[in-house]
């Protein structure tokens, strides 16, 4: 089993209100100069077969036409 | 005519969709169980309003990959009527049977109320002279609610420009009503043989007086004509 990490990131330029609203809590929280916060997703699995990963991402983990994605292998 | 409601599990307007169906054929809709492959024989098809999955990964996303999805896309190929209301206009792009995504609503708020709608026919994009494609803003306007979190419809301008070339933008918020940030105004779109169309307000809670409008019937309307002449 092989065990892997993807990260999903929103793609640049497409306006993430998530982000936006992170990045403007924090100098109310005492951080400033923090920006282009962008707020994505992990998913941690363990695959028998790990060349179908990709597949996976495609069709399901991620968007991509919205998003983009990255396979850490573990 | 007989429409069929897809009923995920998490779906929640099927209820008045099934009922809005049944309004506007006269004919008693029925629910399709989301592990039926088989949408027994019906004419049209809605893919409701709710939270299938618990929007869990995306909205959409799981539901996309459910057997009675799998039945819509072959039925839509043939050129069956498909109708996908909110979360349903949300499966259908996550399956690719509709161009675009809908994305978090750009203020972050879960928006609940009535907004007014322009239809958009095929035939509603003018040409003028020097070429520029204008809107015939003479559609009259639908009173129907909004109730959405993610409901901000996205796409690359590329696709923007094809699908308002094409005829393929289907309803769009009036002036001053796109509160979720949705490109162009578009509040729904429909694919390029017209047999598929979605939409994120919801015309199935607009089919009674009791509710204050009953424009949503000329939605389902509109959807019937669409899988007659396809």
């Amino acid at each position: 089993m092989a065990k892997a990490r993807v990260l999903i990131r929103p793609k640049e330029g497409i306006l993430d209100p998530q982000g936006k609203a992170v990045e403007r809590a924090l100098p109310a929280l005492g951080f400033e100069g923090v920006e282009h916060v962008r707020v994505g997703r992990m998913v941690e699995l363990e695959a028998e077969s790990p060349e179908r990963l990709g597949e996976l991402c495609e069709k399901l983990l991620a968007n991509p036409l919205i998003e983009d994605y990255e396979i850490q292998t573990l | 005519m007989r429409w069929g409601v897809l009923q995920f599990p998490g779906s929640c307007d099927e209820r008045d969709a099934l009922h809005a169906c049944t309004v506007a054929s006269g004919e008693r809709a029925r629910l399709i169980w989301h592990e039926e492959r088989d949408l027994a024989g019906v004419d049209a098809v809605v893919v409701p309003g709710g939270f299938s999955y618990g929007d869990y990964l995306r909205a959409g996303a799981i539901a996309r990959f459910s057997p009675a999805m799998e039945a819509v896309a072959e039925f839509a190929a043939a050129g069956g009527p498909v109708l996908g209301i909110c979360n349903g206009f949300q499966v259908l792009c996550e399956a690719g049977l509709l161009p675009g995504a809908l994305l978090r609503n750009k203020e972050l708020r879960f928006i609940c109320r009535q907004v007014d709608l322009l239809p958009e026919g095929p035939t509603d994009r003018l040409m003028t002279p020097e070429g520029h494609q204008s809107i015939n803003r003479s559609a009259s306007a639908l009173s129907i609610p909004m109730k959405h979190g993610e409901g901000r419809y996205y796409a690359p301008d590329e696709v923007l420009d094809e699908l308002e070339t094409n005829g393929q933008v289907a309803y769009r918020y009036a002036e001053g009503q796109n509160s979720n940030g949705s490109a162009r105004d578009i509040a729904g779109v429909r694919n390029e043989a017209g047999n598929v169309v979605g939409l994120m307000p919801h015309p199935e809670h607009a089919v009674d007086p009791l509710t204050g409008s009953t424009d949503g019937l000329r939605v389902f309307e509109a959807v019937t004509a669409a899988g007659a002449r396809a």
